[in-house]
């Protein structure tokens, strides 16, 4: 017996349809950037589109990291939190170091503050493993407590005021700290090149590791993902602290670039990070989204506010708008699923 | 006695095709008012889809139904509930997060007003319904911690809430104590003392015999036997339910097996609420052999397979590969050390429904295309690709969901995923079930074909001829024990069958 790939041989209407609805994060993008391009005036400038990609990235990071965990069938609610904590954290450490008492201190360098912050992230990430596996709480719920523990605690560190000028210390070697969000190599900032880092290696993982099979395979079916000797347990756990580690960096970034941390920072963007992961076709039931989409999704939503504020549209009718572009994503999402259904069973039926 | 009980209801030519199999064949059915008519049978010989048929949940494809004389036709559950017919189905269909009294009168509630539910005429009534079953159970009781055979007072209680004249239990007893069935029996005598038609469904044999005044034995679809029980013995329902002419099975001469390939000793599962689901259980397989394991719903079958595969944290008991005491580390461990599991419920244990073909194939080998971190894809599309070959599955693509392929076809896919983690021991839960005659067949040749390579396989059935034609040897299990063993080709079905039947059916005969 022999088995080969089938291919529409004629022009088929519905298989033409649901190749232009696969692609429709990318018509969706191609649309908004050129309505965008001739509807406002210096859209296209080189400076507004590096200033548009560093607040793309800073989305991109916490879609993707929220991507693996949706797909799971999870929802982490406190990447926002922990993007306001890391950035205080950053800015302690800057300005004070570890002070252990005995009056002497602890000082670090850029790189080994950016270890410890990220270590932050992926340490709440864990604790939002842990209750979600060994306590079975609902992600919903676990993750919305971290929201709020994360927060105080940021708040807790500063007594609710801004750690100002974080510019450190050259004596200590934390004078580079401003490079992370300010810096650029051959022109492009520091914060696009750790996105297209962070979108390569997610997506390497998503397609071309055991673990990003298994991690489709929990979403898809936590049971029967188990009894093919899935170790489910360790899935979730990793994408929490992928997840934690996205926000950390998220922090760190923010913090560099305004040379200030402010333990508000990050409020609200983990619901900017579903969206974008909604937007490019991750399903919230579990089981199917992939990163390229998501980063599409985080593009699309940023493209939409900056270009809507340099047409001076109010910031109300900007948000109204990112509501019914949401909404939007998914009706078309569920009728791209029925048809792909439709598909399949035709092609079953010819071949 | 006929006309001590008429008949309230009867089937004649009674008919009813599913698509690739035809459940009822042309059976006639009395049902006698006053009396309790037994209905037995294996499973799928077709006393659940008849049952279906007269509580209106299937209608019939072709022949009718009498009520007291007149044609009658239900439209659905709920006309057939205005004829006066209730049904306990085997799985309890009750809201655990209710109240007993809230169960009861669910979708019916007493209102004042047709608005504001009379909680208190609603308890009165449960009250009474619960002083007749003798229960001492609280109408403000959520359901779900009650045990399951209060539960199955309560479904009772609320086919009696609706005053049904024709009540239908099936597999009653299955789940209560021997107090409670004691009750039970009690309430069916006061039934039917009031006239009501009882139809009840089990496969405890001499609990038939004691408590039916009428049998009617079912086979593949045919009515094979039907009398007042007076006179009935063991003897006359065992060879109706497997028929005269015991079928012939051709098979190769006896094979030589190898050494003892895994051995399980002493697994103990408690049960929830007391007892034990498998209870002290140890047997040994040897390379190439097929090792069926029969028994009826809940004799601990399946409880058993789960625990081998550490599904079972509270489970004791020891398991050994190639005389290797194998250590817990999961399902993954388990994989590893060479067993495999084909589970009962493809859909929600076996597949992963929305992901494709060759993903599906692939999930528990994944580590075999894998160097360091990476996934190498076209050596696992390959791998796929070898294994859709070798069992022969038809697909249109490896890439197209695997919720697009029949029944069939599915249970190859995780057939495929299990063997390519190289087993030495295959444990199947019911293989065939959910997949056509021919599918069947397939799976039943490639089982043999496996074992004669050197595989030892484990299976679980219910289906008597199956476990008799496949079988190097038989386990027969009843209430989590390993009942007797018998070798596979000098098994006498209707011993096989008796001592499947719980309590003490087998000293009887």
């Amino acid at each position: 017996m022999t088995v080969t790939l089938s291919t529409p041989k004629t022009f088929n209407g519905s298989a033409a349809l649901l190749t232009f609805l696969q692609l429709r994060t990318f018509v969706a993008l191609g649309l908004v950037f050129a309505f965008f391009a001739l509807a406002a005036p210096n859209f296209l400038s080189a400076a507004n589109v590096v200033i548009m990609s560093k607040h793309v990235a800073l989305n991109a990071f916490l879609a993707i990291g929220m991507t693996f965990v949706i797909i799971t069938g999870g929802i982490d609610l406190s990447v926002g939190s922990i993007v306001g904590l890391c950035a205080m954290v950053a800015g302690w450490l800057v300005l004070y170091g570890i002070d252990p008492g005995y009056g002497w201190s602890i000082q670090f360098n850029t790189i080994e503050i950016c270890l410890i912050v990220m270590a932050v992230g992926i340490g709440v990430g864990l604790i939002n493993g842990i209750l979600i596996t060994q306590l079975a709480v609902a992600p919903f719920i676990a993750t919305l407590g971290t929201l709020y523990i994360a927060r105080g605690a940021a708040l807790l560190l500063s007594g609710g005021s801004t750690f100002p000028n974080l510019v450190g210390n050259p004596e200590y070697g934390s004078d580079t700290f401003g490079q992370l969000g300010a810096g650029s190599m051959l022109g492009i900032p520091v914060s696009i090149w750790l996105m297209i880092a962070v979108v390569l290696a997610a997506s390497y993982v998503a397609k071309r590791t055991p673990l990003g099979r298994h991690i489709y395979a929990v979403g898809g079916n936590e049971r029967g993902a188990a009894l093919s000797g899935v170790k489910v347990t360790r899935v979730k756990i990793a994408v929490y602290m992928f997840s934690g580690f996205c926000a950390a960096l998220v922090g760190l970034i923010i913090a560099s670039q305004l040379q200030a941390a402010h333990p508000a920072t990050g409020e609200t963007f983990e619901l900017n990070a579903i969206a974008a992961a909604v937007l490019g076709g991750t399903s919230m039931s579990g089981g199917r989204g992939k990163i390229l989409g998501t980063v599409v999704g985080a593009f699309v939503i940023g493209i939409l506010s900056d270009g809507l504020v340099m047409m001076g549209v109010s910031s109300f009718w900007q948000t109204v708008i990112k509501g019914l572009v949401i909404i939007a994503a998914v009706v078309i999402d569920q009728a791209q699923q029925k048809l792909q259904a439709r598909v399949v069973l035709q092609q079953q039926a010819a071949g | 006695m006929t006309e001590t009980h008429p008949i309230g209801l009867s089937i004649r030519g009674g008919t009813k095709v599913y698509p690739g199999t035809r459940a009822l064949k042309a059976v006639d059915f009395d049902l006698r008012m006053g009396a309790v008519n037994v209905l037995v049978g294996e499973n799928g010989a077709g006393k659940s889809t008849m049952m279906k048929v007269i509580a209106g949940v299937e209608s019939l494809t072709e022949g009718s139904i009498e009520m007291d004389g007149k044609p009658v036709r239900f439209r659905d559950k709920a006309d057939a509930v205005r004829h006066g017919i209730g049904i306990v189905f085997q799985e309890l269909n009750l809201f655990p997060n209710m109240t007993v009294a809230e169960n009861i009168f669910i979708a019916r509630e007493k209102t004042r007003g047709g608005i504001d539910i009379d909680r208190q005429a609603q308890n009165r009534k449960t009250r009474e319904l619960m002083e007749r079953l003798e229960q001492k159970i609280d109408p403000d009781t959520p359901v779900g911690e009650l045990r399951i055979g209060q539960q199955q007072i309560v479904e009772i209680a609320k086919s009696l809430a609706q005053d049904a004249r024709i009540l239908i239990l099936d597999e009653p007893t299955s789940a209560l104590s021997s107090t409670e069935v004691e009750v039970l029996f009690r309430v069916i005598a006061d039934l039917k003392a009031h006239g009501v038609g009882i139809v009840y469904i089990s496969h405890r044999l001499e609990e038939l015999i004691r408590v039916g005044d009428y049998i009617t034995v079912l086979r593949d679809g045919v009515v094979t036997g039907s009398r007042p029980m007076k006179g009935v013995d063991l003897d006359w329902i065992v060879r109706n339910m497997i028929g005269a002419a015991s079928k012939d099975f051709p098979r190769a001469e006896a094979t030589r097996f190898g050494e003892e390939v895994f051995r399980a000793e002493d697994v103990t599962l408690p049960r929830v609420g007391g007892g034990f689901a498998v209870n002290h259980l140890s047997l040994s397989l040897r390379a190439g052999e097929i090792l069926g394991l029969y028994g009826l719903m809940g004799a601990g079958r399946s409880e058993f397979l789960e625990c081998i595969m550490t599904q079972h944290p509270e489970a004791t008991g020891r398991y050994y590969i190639d005389g290797e005491l194998l250590p817990d580390r999961g399902v993954a461990g388990r994989i590893q050390q060479g067993i495999a599991l084909i589970p009962e419920d493809r859909k929600r244990d076996g597949l992963i429904q929305i992901m494709a073909i060759r993903e599906n194939i692939t999930l528990s080998s994944l580590r075999d295309f894998t160097r360091v971190f990476d996934l190498n894809l076209r050596a696992e599309a390959a791998g796929a690709m070898e294994f859709v070959r070798r069992l022969a599955i038809k697909i249109g693509s490896p890439e197209n969901p695997v919720s697009s392929l029949s029944g069939g076809n599915q249970q190859k896919v995780v057939i495929g995923k299990a063997l390519m983690t190289r087993p030495k021991v295959l444990l199947m839960d019911e293989p065939s079930r959910g997949i056509d005659i021919g599918a069947k067949a397939e799976v039943f040749r490639m089982m043999r074909r496996l074992a004669a390579e050197g595989l030892g396989i484990i299976f679980v059935t219910s289906d008597l001829d199956e476990v008799m034609a496949l079988s190097d040897r038989i386990i027969v299990m009843a209430n989590g024990r390993a009942i007797e063993t018998f070798d596979g080709i000098e098994a006498d079905p209707a011993r096989v069958i008796a001592a499947a039947a719980p309590k003490r059916a087998k000293e009887t005969i």
